[in-house]
């Protein structure tokens, strides 16, 4: 066990270099400079242009080390990545890139993580149902709308939700994290106006992507009906609850767990999407702002921490699988 | 061999139908099927793949899913007729009056859970009120009476052989001490060695709890050793059914003599005899006797006219119109 966790690590280490390392190098392709275009845009906006413009922009290359030969700079960017330190970011200096992911991180999390487990849980659900044949007529026939949404992407969700239910019902806020005005605070008010924004925009993403669960499980249902041990424990004489979650949902679990962890893998694209579609604060709207200004700092940042994540999601599942279904055993 | 005849019977099937609604149009694969059981007495079902041996223990199950339906007939356990009970009525009767050990036990044990958990739930849906160590001695007993370890209880199905998860299933049948057990195939996948300690097994839990068992198979050798009674199946009728002394020495129906008479044996060794003719298909069944196109003795009336069930001395039963002058009338069970 010690040997398999080790190389576990080992393998997430190798995962976590291969990217880091891609990371570094494509954003320096690009002939841009943030500091540059930073100046150019306090100019543009600010009428600020001070004299020795050239003077202040080496300064600041020399302090975040751009003078150097790029392939020291690599060296020390993987010290640094190794002590989690992905530095400055050049945009919104002085924020560092982990202030920014900590700000932007519970935002995501909130909206992204839960609605990809809420989307789950209810395909799964009903894509569990949809294939039971005890199951009422009018139980089975729920998931039909959601199959039918099936793949419409959220930016078109997004923009569909909006204006009917933002702009012509006017029921749910259009965009933003809370309403402009209020101060964040521990209160239920603001917890409500918060939650009132994050409506819509979970919305986009469950009602997507519940389809695709539906589907998948319903065939797993189909055919995990049809197995000899379904037959027997209704031989049996098993309650058809239990027959239900022991032998038919428990069954399913494994493979459909496996899509969950490549599911959670996808989310980033979602935020990029969805935070921008909604205004909402996040790893996606940071990541964005981030790509506009080629602060690449603040890329590397967060691109790296998204793939030790999932890399990190996907070693933890290999543990979980055996808890799952006795007949795996981890492969050393 | 003593058989009971004359005692009341634990098992009475009365007129089963069964039918498959199929594309391809209505297979009659259960047609007036009719026999009784006595406690303690084992029964063998014989008949040709797709002769509805096993139709015949899901619907007595109930279990016929659809396309099939039962369309008539009834099945008495004791006092209990289980066509007319609820759906939850029957749900209790399964595996508490009878149980079934299906066909291809090998994939009839939850491959992600504990064998133990598929023996407490089996118990746990039935009887209620028993404490949890209770439960679990009832299901240790059950396993060591099939001659499993105790150890077994805590291992999943995939660390089982082929004959111990075929034992785990009889451990589960015997569970309630169910009066009818019928045990589909129970040993085809078994080497012999195994088949006889497995038939051996069922024998004995038979005696422990003295149910009637009706053992479905294809090995008329196995069935000569273990049962009291041979039932013979073609397309979906039962056309005899005799003690096994009586069904390997004086075979009466046509196609209950062929069956015997292509049993190699010793004088005719290296000479298989096949039954000439193929099995007819249930959607497309030859007017009269189904068996005629293939009979020996066929005449005008096989043509023409089903056979009914006919009761002939010794409490054989035949279908065949040979014997419509020897039947001689009992009262319907
Ligand atoms: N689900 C089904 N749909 C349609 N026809 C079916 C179905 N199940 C069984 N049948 C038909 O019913 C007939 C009897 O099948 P059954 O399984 O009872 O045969 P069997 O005697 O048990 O055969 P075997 O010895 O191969 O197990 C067959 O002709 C089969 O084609
Ligand atoms: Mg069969």
């Amino acid at each position: 066990m010690a040997k398999l966790i080790l190389q576990r690590l080992a393998f997430l280490l190798l995962v976590i270099w291969s990217a880091s390392t891609i990371i570094f190098f494509v954003p320096r392709m690009s002939s841009r400079n943030a500091i540059r275009e930073r100046f150019a845009e306090l100019a543009r906006t600010g009428g600020f242009a001070p004299a020795d413009l050239e003077a202040i922009i080496s300064s600041m290359e020399q302090q975040f080390g751009l003078d150097r030969p790029l392939i020291e700079q690599y060296w020390v960017y993987l010290g640094n990545i190794l002590r989690m330190d992905f530095g400055y970011s050049l945009s919104r200096y002085p924020a560092t890139v982990t202030d920014l992911i900590v700000q932007a991180l519970p935002w995501t999390i909130g909206l992204l993580i839960v609605t990809t487990i809420l989307a789950f849980l209810i395909g799964n659900f009903l894509g569990a149902i949809a294939a039971w044949p005890r199951a009422p007529r009018w139980a089975r026939g729920m998931a039909t709308p959601f199959v039918l949404l099936t793949g419409v992407p959220p930016v078109i969700m997004g923009v569909l939700l909006l204006f009917f239910v933002g702009f012509r019902l006017k029921l749910l806020p259009l965009g933003g994290a809370y309403s402009i005005g209020t101060v964040p605070s521990l209160t239920w008010e603001f917890a409500l106006d918060m939650l009132r924004h994050q409506v819509l925009p979970a919305m986009a993403l469950v009602l997507g992507s519940v389809g695709g669960w539906v589907l998948s499980m319903r065939g797993m249902g189909i055919t995990i009906q049809g197995e000899d041990y379904v037959t027997f424990a209704e031989h049996k004489g098993l309650t058809p609850g239990r027959i239900f979650r022991d032998y038919y949902l428990r069954n399913t679990l494994l493979p459909q767990m496996t899509a969950f962890a490549l599911a959670l893998g996808t989310i980033v694209t979602s935020a990029i999407v969805v935070e921008a579609i909604f205004s909402l604060p996040g790893i996606g709207t940071a990541l964005n702002n981030a790509i506009r200004a080629n602060d690449f700092p603040v890329i590397y940042g967060i691109v790296l921490f998204i793939t030790i994540a999932v890399a990190t999601i996907m070693v933890a599942m290999e543990f979980v699988y055996p808890l799952l279904d006795p007949r795996i055993k981890p492969q050393t | 061999m003593t058989t009971t005849w004359s005692s009341q019977p634990v098992l009475r099937v009365q007129g089963l139908e069964v039918t498959y609604y199929t594309d391809l149009g209505r297979a009659k694969a259960l047609d007036d099927v009719t026999f009784s059981l006595g406690a303690g007495e084992k029964m063998g079902m014989v008949g040709e793949s797709g002769s509805g041996k096993s139709t015949l223990a899901l619907a007595m199950m109930r279990m016929i899913k659809p396309p099939g339906r039962i369309e008539g007939g009834t099945v008495h356990i004791g006092d209990t007729e289980l066509m007319g009970l609820t759906e939850e009525g029957m749900r209790k009767a399964r595996l508490s009056k009878i149980a079934y050990i299906p066909q291809g036990a090998m994939n009839s044990l939850n491959p992600v859970t504990r064998i133990g958990a598929q023996l407490v739930d089996a118990v746990k849906s039935h009887v209620s009120g028993d404490s949890n160590s209770a439960i679990k001695d009832r299901c240790l007993a059950a396993l060591r009476s099939v001659d499993l370890d105790e150890r077994v209880f805590n291992l999943y199905a995939h660390e089982l052989s082929g004959g111990m998860k075929q034992r785990v299933c009889i451990a589960i049948g015997i569970l309630l001490q169910p009066q009818v057990i019928i045990a589909d195939e129970p040993t085809s996948a078994l080497d012999v060695v195994t088949q006889r300690q497995v038939m051996e097994t069922i024998d004995r839990v038979k005696d422990e709890i003295n149910a009637a068992v009706i053992l479905i198979g294809h090995d008329m050798g196995l069935m000569a050793q273990f049962v009291d009674k041979v039932a013979v199946m073609y397309a979906g009728r039962l056309v005899e059914v005799a003690t096994v002394r009586d069904m390997f020495t004086n075979p009466r129906h046509p196609y209950a003599q062929a069956l015997i008479e292509s049993l190699p044996n010793l004088d005719n060794k290296g000479v298989f005899q096949g039954i000439p003719g193929l099995a007819p298909s249930l959607l497309r069944l030859p007017s009269g006797c189904a068996f005629h196109p293939r009979c020996t003795h066929a005449q005008d009336i096989c043509k023409q006219v089903r056979p009914e069930v006919n009761h002939i001395s010794d409490g054989r039963l035949v279908t065949c119109h040979l014997f419509d002058k020897e039947a001689v009338h009992v009262q319907s069970a």
